[in-house]
């Protein structure tokens, strides 16, 4: 009895509280977009909003079992629990239930199980596992490709269950890499493939190849600190550019495609950078030329991904977020219904259960993936902020739980639980919003469905347990 | 602080970031644009709309001659469609199977997809295929019928001048918003010019809906709907029975009668031959275009629209000018020998009459030669300095007559006839390079002058009236509304009053002169009855003389005034005057007499095919 009052007084109460909080919105969010004047009682079983009461219980019980389970059993058992699921990710490919086109769920009689939600669990405490041994360096070589390895099976195992949104979502653990000592210009490199990759769809190549060139130039000079020349530099490139293609062409009558002249150009840049980097040693030269040439290459190689590797109803959406194409009736009419039902709650909302596009089923999916249109449309600008700061408050409680471990394992594992969640919510409001693709992942804690719920409460617990044993 | 710790910063402060991002993002969604609620209402909102009546046209004497009957839309609401009886179906509204199971099973494909919008399958099915329908309803889950006003026509006439009523198009829509894709909108005719009043107000209920438009509730409980508003009904000018009759004379020929009630302007029948028939144009078929294509041009209505040659009927309007002017008197003298020598072997032709003869002989034998006389003088009158000026004289007179500017009728394309102007004449002469003698076609009526038959009959009012007419309408009042002042209002030519009893002498002697005494209309007279008139036969380039007539009657206090105009039938004597004066006899005594007169003219097919371009 004096073990258990000392167990949960060491619990971290705030942490447990937005937790509460988050799942008691997605309830009453669930209620008011699944609301049904027939069943009007919250508790009603036969509709949405009583299953999730259930759901909600039984995560309650999922995570006092976890409270009640030996702390180390994660990291001991880290590997096994990771092949389990992994086994399971297999075994969903053959014996799993097909629903909206990916085979990703088992049913078991009224539950429906998506592993997927369990693997990134179970990749965190892999990860955590591995990167916690005693003498650990990230930056070798060897331990970049095992991380890389622990990461892309599971995220290759559930794009074969064409569920490719919840596979991006394991992309999240380069934050926690980040924390651990991966090199800030890596994700800065990441972040600006992504970046250069979606400009490539928006404008011609030849203006993000210019983009990059600007940005190598001007990094070469800030490296030499001679901004002045970096600017002339920049500045005549795209002089000597636009007088060739803009004059020279028209005056002479000459029919070359202006990406050409560019590259001619870089050709003649990279080749004089290579001399100066070879005669003066200069080893972030290299470094520069690399980055130019490997973003060429990555803005080249966009229409092939984009044509061959993506899927149709992807590429709509893409195009459809980045105003490529519009097509309010077909890929963006998700989107712009969501928008529709945001936008229409003004500051203050229409009020509880006064939402019209997210009650009359406007906006499809609105108690799963697109619940944050319910709170936007009822509650309004100053609901909605009101749960985007629940999920920074929440995320700035874990940093701290996770930065005050001794125990490497549970901080890296803490970064893990903090990565996920901050990808899942950013991208998940990002989309009802048209700021981010739709790739069909739930809002932690307030999205209906006991698979999700369930898996976003064991990730979060395990956190809290392994904390309330840095005491000892 | 060591590295990690800077880090975790980092991440926090990236957190933050993004958080900003969002909550500006939603700040733009939520507070600053406004589309998007508008939007939303668009969703969620269901308008369901009350077709009113539209209103009723009603004749001079109370007789209905446009009513409405009710048809029904046949809809279904895809989601509620199962598997029914096509054949029992088709029975009931006579259709073709074959096209209606694909209609339907592509319809029935979709259902999912469509929901509970309705779909229109069947339009306009008369009420006696709904009534068997209704008895059987329940043979069909998913089709409702929505009732629907056409126009239906006591007597099959007057097309042109009611114009028609038919979906609004796509054009009208965008510019008045009233209207919605399927709405009905009178075109052409009384139908277009009283559209306003005879529509009424759609009524609406507002309901709220879901995604598949099924109902949901009353829009904020109905504070919002509105009941549909009966258009209003219209009394009408129109002598029911004259213009039938009119209509029925002029079966086979081509052109047009105006009877006009000069006491008010009153438009007592309009008529265009060929005309077209209302009821064909009633609901969807193929008649308009069939109508469209016909190379003499029913829908063109040559009463109000074409400008024909006035012919001698114009040479009262010289005769006015030069009484006006005093550059003669009814006294003055002019010599006819067979025409009018323009220049070196160039003479304007007359027929063989006595001469020399003052003004009322030459009404009443509508001598050339003295109004080509009479026209110079006008002209060449010293007191206005140069031909130019005379002319711009002149022109002002016959504007003030009605010529070459719209009456002002109650109907839409109306036009204005054609009036020459200076410009026109420098450019076909050069300036200053023409003279009286240049453009002496206008003397008798011909040249560079059209008018349309109602500005003809506006023209007999005036003479009718001694000197003024009345704005002519069709409609006398809409239900519930003071006319226009305008309809009250003596419009006064540039012509003394004084003038005018002169005329009305020509012209009854033109009509009642003894015989041998060169009266031309000598056949439009009607026992017991005084008609003046005037005869006219216009020259036109395209193939035999127009045959014209306008007149009056009684002498005192009269009644009716009326122009006649048929194309390409020769004297205006020999076609024009006698269904003139058939008008004037079935208006003034309730039947005609002259039966055997009446058997010939309504029998006759005057107008010749026109000559080839």
């Amino acid at each position: 009895m004096k073990e258990n009052t000392h167990l949960f007084l060491k619990l971290d109460w705030p942490t447990v509280g937005l937790y509460l909080l988050l799942v008691a919105i997605g309830w009453i969010s669930v209620y008011a977009a699944a609301y049904n004047e027939e069943h009007s009682t919250i508790f009603d079983f036969s509709q949405r909003y009583g299953k999730q009461f259930v759901w909600i219980l039984s995560a309650l019980l999922i995570a006092a079992f976890i409270l009640l389970l030996d702390s180390k059993f994660y990291s001991v058992f880290g590997y096994a629990i990771y092949g389990v699921v992994l086994f399971l990710l297999l075994l969903v490919l053959v014996a799993g239930t097909e629903i909206n086109g990916s085979r990703s769920w088992f049913i078991l009689g009224p539950v429906r199980l998506q592993p997927a939600e369990l693997a990134k669990a179970a990749t965190a405490i892999a990860l955590a596992r591995m990167m916690s041994v005693h003498g650990f360096v990230l930056a070798r070589r060897a331990n970049l490709c095992r991380i890389a390895l622990v990461i892309l099976l599971p995220a290759g195992l559930i794009i074969l269950q064409h569920d490719a949104g919840s596979a991006v979502v394991f992309g999240a653990f380069l934050l926690m890499l980040y924390r651990e000592g991966l090199s800030g210009w890596f994700i800065n490199i990441v972040l600006f493939a992504i970046v250069a990759f979606v400009l490539s769809i928006v404008w011609e190549p030849v203006s993000v190849l210019m983009l990059c060139a600007t940005i190598s130039v001007v990094i070469y000079m800030l490296y030499r600190r001679k901004i002045k020349r970096a600017l002339i530099l920049t500045a005549s490139l795209f002089g000597v550019y636009f007088s060739i293609v803009k004059w020279l062409f028209p005056t002479f009558a000459i029919d070359v495609a202006p990406d050409r002249v560019f590259i001619l150009l870089s050709a003649i840049a990279l080749v004089w950078g290579a001399a100066t980097a070879i005669r003066y040693k200069r080893r972030y030269v290299w470094y520069i030329l690399c980055f130019f040439i490997g973003s060429a290459a990555l803005v080249y190689s966009v229409d092939y991904v984009f044509d061959h590797l993506l899927k149709p109803h992807q590429r709509d959406r893409i195009e459809n977020l980045l105003g490529v194409k519009v097509d309010l009736r077909g890929a963006g009419y998700n989107v712009h219904q969501s928008k529709v039902a945001i936008g229409s709650g003004g500051f203050a909302g229409k009020g509880f259960l006064q939402g019209t596009q997210t009650k009359y089923n406007f906006v499809p999916e609105q108690s799963t993936d697109f619940i944050f249109c319910t709170i936007g449309e009822e509650w309004g600008l100053l609901g909605a902020s009101a749960v985007i700061i629940a999920y920074l408050l929440l995320l700035f409680r874990l940093i701290l739980i996770s930065e005050r471990q001794k125990d490497a394992f549970a901080r890296i594992y803490g970064y893990g639980v903090i990565a996920i969640l901050f990808f899942h919510v950013v991208i998940n409001i990002g989309m009802t919003i048209g700021l981010a693709p739709v790739i069909g992942i739930p809002l932690p804690f307030i999205s209906y469905g006991g698979s999700s719920l369930w898996a976003f409460t064991v990730l979060l617990f395990i956190l809290l347990k392994l904390d309330m044993a840095r005491w000892r | 602080m060591n590295e990690y710790s800077r880090k975790s910063i980092v991440i926090f402060g990236t957190f933050v970031l993004v958080a900003l991002i969002l909550f500006a993002r939603l700040f733009w969604l939520q507070v600053v644009d406004d589309s998007y609620k508008t939007t939303s209402n668009t969703n969620v909102l269901r308008y369901d709309v009350q077709y009113p009546a539209r209103g009723l046209i009603i004749d001079r004497h109370g007789e209905r001659m446009v009513e409405n009957q009710t048809t029904y839309d046949m809809m279904v609401v895809p989601r509620e469609l199962k598997a029914f009886d096509t054949l029992a179906f088709c029975a009931i509204f006579k259709l073709d199977p074959d096209p209606f199971k694909l209609v339907i099973n592509d319809i029935y494909r979709r259902r999912r997809q469509i929901g509970y919008q309705p779909t229109t399958i069947l339009k306009q099915a008369p009420a006696e295929y709904y009534a068997v329908f209704q008895e059987k309803a329940f043979k069909f889950p998913g089709f409702y019928a929505q009732a629907r006003t056409l126009r239906n026509y006591t007597r099959p006439i007057a097309g042109n001048l009611f114009g028609y009523v038919t979906e609004v198009d796509t054009g009208t829509i965008r510019r008045n918003p009233y209207y919605k894709p399927g709405d009905y909108i009178g075109k052409s005719g009384v139908e277009e010019a009283y559209e306003d009043y005879l529509r009424g107000y759609k009524g609406v209920t507002i309901f709220v809906r879901d995604v598949h438009n099924r109902i949901k509730e009353a829009y904020k409980d109905g504070r919002f709907d509105a009941a549909a508003v009966a258009g209003k009904n219209l009394i009408c000018t129109i002598d029911s029975r004259l213009q039938e009759y009119g209509e029925w004379l002029m079966k086979n020929k081509v052109g047009a009668i105006v009877a006009i009630e000069p006491s008010t302007g009153e438009v007592l029948a309009l008529i265009s031959a060929p005309g077209i028939d209302p009821t064909l144009l009633v609901g969807i078929n193929k008649n308009f275009q069939q109508m469209q294509s016909d190379p003499l041009k029913p829908l063109f209505n040559r009463a109000i629209m074409s400008p024909y040659p006035p012919g001698s009927t114009f040479k009262l309007a010289n005769a006015l000018i030069g009484l006006d002017e005093k550059v003669i008197t009814p006294a003055s003298r002019y010599s006819c020998a067979m025409g009018f020598r323009i220049g070196p072997g160039k003479m304007l032709g007359c027929h063989s009459h006595a001469s020399p003869i003052d003004l009322l002989q030459s009404i009443q034998m509508s001598c050339n030669a003295y109004y080509c006389n009479v026209f110079r003088t006008i002209i060449d009158n010293p007191a206005y300095g140069n031909v130019e000026q005379g002319f711009l004289k002149w022109r002002e007179y016959v504007q003030s007559l009605g010529f070459g500017q719209k009456t002002g009728i109650d109907l839409p394309s109306e036009r204005a006839g054609t009036l020459p102007s200076v410009s026109q004449y420098n450019r076909i002469h050069g300036e200053g390079r023409w003279k009286s003698l240049s453009i002496i076609s206008l003397a008798i009526g011909q040249g560079e002058i059209g008018s349309t038959p109602l500005q003809m009959a506006n023209f007999a009012a005036t003479i009718a009236n001694r000197g003024y007419y009345y704005t002519p309408h069709v409609v006398r009042e809409v239900e519930g509304l003071e006319p226009p002042d305008d309809y009250k209002e003596r419009h006064y030519t540039m012509i003394d009053t004084t003038c005018f009893p002169t005329l009305v002498e020509g012209m009854y002697r033109a009509v009642h002169g003894e015989p041998g005494s060169g009266a031309t209309a000598r056949i439009a007279q009607i026992p017991d009855l005084e008609l003046c008139g005037k005869t006219g036969t216009a020259q036109n380039p395209h193939g035999e003389d127009h045959s014209s007539f306008i007149c009056f009657a009684p002498r005192e206090k009269p009644q009716i005034a009326l122009a006649v105009y048929i194309e390409n039938a020769g004297f205006g004597a020999t076609w024009a005057a006698p269904i003139a004066s058939l008008m004037v006899e079935k208006y003034l005594t309730g039947h005609v007499l002259r039966t055997e007169l009446e058997q010939r003219i309504q029998a006759g097919s005057p107008t010749k095919t026109h000559k080839a371009p």
